[in-house]
């Protein structure tokens, strides 16, 4: 690698090609403040806008101050970043972002999670020198998954790249001119009636309050105080290695048994898995594939776990429409069976359970509330909460969430195994599905479990599985934009796949969009995903269809996998949706 | 003096001399000779070369070597490269631009198919507003006569050039004058622009080495190419050569377009060609470079013009504005006037530029206003500061320039309007106090008549007041009075 010499406040020193000062600096452990800056590197997600001028630096030679997070080292180059023109040009830029921001900090739902105030803070901001008029556009409260507020929009495009590049979703940019200009969707449209996806990786990365998710920790507050009402909770795989984030755990750490114990101690009815309705998803998907593929069906076949993803498609890809597999996701799974199997079992009349989901995701509000998976106006799926709003929510109720001690699910829909637990992150559900197709299909047991090929963060990711003298041919993509890449490559006929898994957000579920903020810092998903594969390690059951629980389930209830019983339930349709 | 004797015209050579929508015009005029004699004698090396020695720089305001951002496109190693004509002129008042591609828009063709020829490009955009249809039209009939007579297309001169040119109208966004920001409009995409490097000459447009020159820049090309790089550089400064297009304005007797070879005195300017103020009144300041320029005054007037010595009386070249002020006009309400238009034309990504400009302009609308303090000039001077050295593109860094040049010439006028509450130009109406003379006043009542907030009470032939509370300071009194009763401020 060519090295370039240059020197930052008097220190010399030699950093790699393309380096920006950003990064250099880093290297002396200086940091420079930043805010509309992101770049999470192995996911070559970069925000290069450069807007906010919050990181300029002084270089020697250059009339004006640079920003240091798109400028390139060049050889000889010599840096200030600690002149007070340097230090005060950045201290009048947050200046004047906080003239034109409400200062509602208290009650807003990014407080102590917000960029702007930390940097206010960090930069010494005591008094803000400019008044003058402030933006005053109308929230946009329109969807069911996340809330617009452009008078606490900063202007730092993030949700912009994430929106447009990333998730190629093109649904939110800049409009009009100087003072005016906000982001929005084309003609003002509200969200509900775009082509959103919900995955809510614009809200991951915004760094104030101007995106945020719908709060629904009331609606879950009142069910469990309802005398009437038996309220069962479900949590998704990705929340139990993030949770802990909000409760100054590292990241990484795996925190089921103090998850159900938080969760029992708020009191639900009933503390269940989604790993259970993951495991279920897996026998079913399985089922549906060894299917197409033994009777010529349409291959080939797409996961549909991830909402996002569904919603994509039928925007962006009406007439791909017979190849996603028809099964629900594993939270809306959960919810069908909840409402009739274990109905059934608890003798409890379905309309008095209330399911709540705590999910790593926005999409999975949206979701809930999807027509096609209601039944007698009844929603599979009553109320979804994020991973960040359970955070909240054991914070209002005083839950040392650190000290519990570990507990286990309940049974019945409380089991579960190593398979389904990596459906929190990428590679995860096609690794499951291939764990149980290999042993319907051999009929022989699986000896090593781990399909290693599978794994890892590269956007789009190809494998071909031996299965007997079958060969399964994968494909995984993770990040609606690579995933277009891979439906664009099967609709040109580039490549051929067997199956394939998608996931809407980079690293899959443990990355979603209603997860713990990462603050830009792609360490933390990655111990996520770690934790995950552990968490895998730990079960003693790896397999879906050795889960006890699901075996009994198809006993006493479903049958078998792609029952016409099961279809009932278990599976659904898509709808071609407009493009804008 | 006459008008014309001071100027010399390169770039508006054909201007109202042929009619721009016949080709046999130009050609008789020499059209079309230059780009024979690149095709057929030189290199496209050798093309740079001249236009290098010419010392010809951009004139769409920034100032930089156009051969030298040939060469630099040329030297960029890429399957396709493009060039554009950046016709989206915008400053307040200017319309070189306008008038060269309505009245010579085969100049602009035949410069731009050189261009292509020297630094490897077989497309060429104009890029120009949509509120110029005449231009736009006859650009149009004649990029289709270049296309009849082969002068554009396949095989040009028969030799192995192929060139072509494309209209691409912009909707009136002044930001989009700016390189990057221009590119993106072409391409598309939301104008706005974007940190350099990478330099257009390295990723341009469909992110291929893309050469932008203004309008002016081009039409200088083919008379340096027929008449010689040496005859270009004979006229003009040191470090300036040729002549510049200015589209003179304000309070002087003779408005309109002028070209005057670089080196001429602002004097000579005003006085010989402009013909002096209007209404023999004196002269204050005068105004170059648009929203990016500021103020030169009096003490600069015999100061020879090219891009540096604007520069280092802190004004600019620009696309070549030129207002001239008078006695009445208030340097704090000037000021005003540019930054409204430059907080308005931001494309509002930076936030120097999309809130320092904001602000800017509501502490200069509130000292207009009369309600100004001492603490607003440091205001101004910190923000004047912080946006040059931190707003993303050339537009923001010099929107600052027009209050910080009249802060810096005429600090006393700020101060009276702060501490005085009182216009000296008697500009500011909201600091104008009118009253009413008690030994003139004969109780006639026209002005109560017609003050339209009625803040002029009194009794038929007896003394009228003015309410200085409720007085808008429209003039109106002052206008209806027949007994010069009425004093204005």
């Amino acid at each position: 690698m060519k090295m370039i010499n240059i020197t930052i406040n008097n220190k010399k020193l030699s950093v790699p090609e393309k380096s920006t000062i950003l990064d250099a600096a880093k290297m002396l452990n200086i940091k420079i403040p930043t805010l509309c800056h992101l770049k999470l590197e192995d996911f070559g997600i970069v925000n290069k806008q450069a807007t906010c001028r919050v990181c300029v630096v002084e270089v020697e030679g250059r009339n004006t101050l640079v920003p240091s997070c798109a400028q390139e080292c060049v050889e000889g180059m010599v840096i200030k970043t600690d002149s007070i023109k340097a230090i005060s040009a950045r201290r009048a830029n947050v200046e004047l972002l906080l003239s034109n921001h409400p200062k509602d900090c208290l009650t807003c739902a990014k407080n102590l999670d917000c960029e702007l105030q930390t940097i206010a803070n960090h930069l010494n901001i005591r008094e803000i020198h400019y008044q003058g008029e402030m933006m005053n556009y109308p929230k946009d409260e329109s969807s069911l998954a996340l809330i617009k507020d452009p008078n606490k929009c900063v202007m730092c495009r993030r949700c912009e790249t994430m929106c447009n590049e990333v998730q190629t979703c093109g649904v939110l940019s800049a409009v009009n001119r100087g003072f005016d200009v906000v982001v929005s969707p084309a003609f003002n449209m509200d969200m509900i009636n775009t082509a959103c996806t919900y995955c809510g990786q614009c809200v991951a990365v915004c760094p104030t309050g101007a995106l945020t998710e719908v709060n629904n920790t009331n609606k879950v507050w009142h069910a469990l105080n309802n005398p009437n009402k038996h309220v069962i909770v479900q949590v998704a795989p990705a929340v139990r290695v993030a949770i802990g984030e909000m409760f100054d755990m590292p990241p990484g750490t795996i925190t089921t048994g103090k998850l159900v114990s938080a969760l029992r101690a708020l009191e639900f009815d009933r503390v269940f898995d989604t790993d259970f309705a993951a495991d279920l998803t897996i026998m079913e998907e399985a089922a549906e594939l060894i299917h197409r593929i033994e009777n010529n069906g349409t291959l080939p076949m797409l996961t549909s776990c991830c909402p996002a993803w569904v919603k994509f498609f039928e925007h962006q890809f009406p007439d791909l429409l017979d190849i996603p597999s028809t099964c629900k996701s594993p939270q809306i799974m959960f919810g069908a069976i909840a409402k009739t199997y274990y109905a059934k079992k608890a003798n409890i009349d379905p309309k008095d359970i209330v399911v709540v989901s705590v999910m790593p995701c926005l999409a999975k509000k949206a979701e809930a509330a999807r027509p096609e998976l209601t039944k007698d106006d009844q929603q599979n799926v009553d109320i979804v909460i994020t991973t960040r709003e359970l955070g909240h929510m054991l914070h209002e109720a005083g839950i040392d969430f650190k000290h519990l001690s570990e507990e286990p699910f309940d049974e019945m829909m409380g089991e579960s195994t190593g398979a389904s637990v990596i459906f929190g992150t990428t590679g995860g559900v096609i690794e499951a599905a291939a764990r149980t197709a290999y042993e319907w299909i051999t009929k022989k047991p699986l000896e090593k479990v781990d399909f290693t090929q599978l794994r890892g963060f590269d956007g789009v990711r190809s494998a071909t599985i031996n299965i007997g003298d079958q060969q399964l041919r994968i494909g995984i993509a993770h990040g609606l934009g690579n995933a277009r890449v891979l439906l664009e490559n099967i609709q040109k006929g580039i490549s051929q796949f067997d199956a394939i898994e998608i996931m809407a957000c980079p690293g899959g579920c443990i990355g979603g969009g209603g997860q713990p903020y990462h603050h830009g810092d792609v360490e933390i998903l990655k111990k996520r995903q770690m934790a995950i594969y552990q968490e895998d390690k730990n079960h003693r059951i790896r397999k879906s269809h050795e889960n006890p629980a699901i075996k009994q389930l198809y006993k006493d209830f479903l049958g078998s996998p792609n029952s016409p019983k099961a279809h009932e339930l278990l599976h659904t349709y898509y709808t071609p949706k407009e493009r804008i | 003096m006459s008008v014309k004797s001071k100027q010399v015209r390169i770039a508006l050579r054909n201007c109202g001399f042929i009619n721009p929508l016949n080709i046999h015009e130009y050609i008789a005029f020499d059209g079309y000779q230059a780009l024979a004699k690149v095709l057929l004698n030189h290199t496209p090396d050798e093309v740079i070369d001249i236009v290098k020695e010419s010392g010809l720089k951009g004139r769409g305001g920034g100032g930089f070597l156009t051969g030298l951002k040939w060469q630099l496109t040329r030297q960029s190693v890429s399957d396709e490269k493009y060039i554009i004509c950046n016709a989206d002129e915008g400053d307040p008042g200017a319309f070189m631009d306008r008038s060269i591609l309505e009245g010579d828009p085969h100049s602009v063709i035949e410069a731009m198919a050189i261009a292509g020829y020297a630094i490897g490009a077989h497309h060429g955009i104009i890029y120009i507003r949509a509120e110029y249809p005449l231009a736009i039209s006859r650009l149009e009939h004649a990029i289709a006569q270049a296309k009849s007579f082969g002068l554009l297309g396949k095989e040009i001169f028969d030799t192995p050039f192929n060139f072509n040119i494309e209209l691409k109208l912009g909707a009136g966004a002044f930001v989009c004058g700016e390189e990057t920001a221009l590119i993106h409009s072409c391409e598309g995409n939301r104008g706005e622009p974007t940190s350099k490097p990478p330099f257009p000459s390295v990723k341009g447009y469909l992110d291929k080495p893309t050469s932008v020159n203004n309008v002016e820049t081009f039409a200088n090309v083919p008379a340096i190419i027929n008449l010689g790089a040496p005859w270009f550089s004979s006229i003009g400064t040191e470090t300036s050569k040729g002549t510049k297009v200015f589209a003179l304005a304000g309070k002087v007797n003779k408005v309109g377009l002028i070209e005057v070879p670089m080196g001429i005195t602002l004097k000579e300017i005003i006085y010989d060609i402009g013909g002096g103020i209007v209404n023999n009144k004196k002269f204050k300041a005068v105004q170059t470079g648009g929203p990016s320029g500021g103020v030169i005054t009096v003490e600069d007037l015999d100061t020879p013009i090219d891009y540096e010595s604007l520069a280092n009386i802190g004004s600019m070249m620009g696309s070549g504005g030129m207002i001239v002020m008078d006695e009445d006009d208030c340097m704090v309400n000037i000021a005003k006037f540019y930054l409204e238009f430059t907080q308005e034309e931001s494309c509002g990504k930076c936030t120097p530029c999309r809130l320092g400009t904001k602000r800017m302009y509501e502490i200069l609308d509130k000292i207009t206003s009369g309600d100004g303090d001492m603490d607003d000039i440091n205001k101004l001077e910190t923000l004047g500061n912080v946006i040059k050295n931190t707003a993303l593109c050339g537009l923001g860094q010099t929107a600052p320039n027009p209050v910080l040049s009249t802060l810096h010439y005429f600090y006393d006028e700020y101060i009276a309007h702060i501490v005085d509450k009182s216009c000296p130009a008697k500009s500011c109406k909201a600091l104008l106090k009118y009253s009413i003379d008690a030994e003139k006043c004969i109780g006639c009542t026209a002005c109560a008549r017609v003050c339209p907030v009625s803040c002029i009470a009194g009794k038929p032939k007896e003394l009228h007041i003015i309410d200085q509370s409720k007085c808008i300071s429209c003039g109106a009194c002052y206008d209806a009075c027949k007994f010069d009763a009425v004093i204005r401020p």
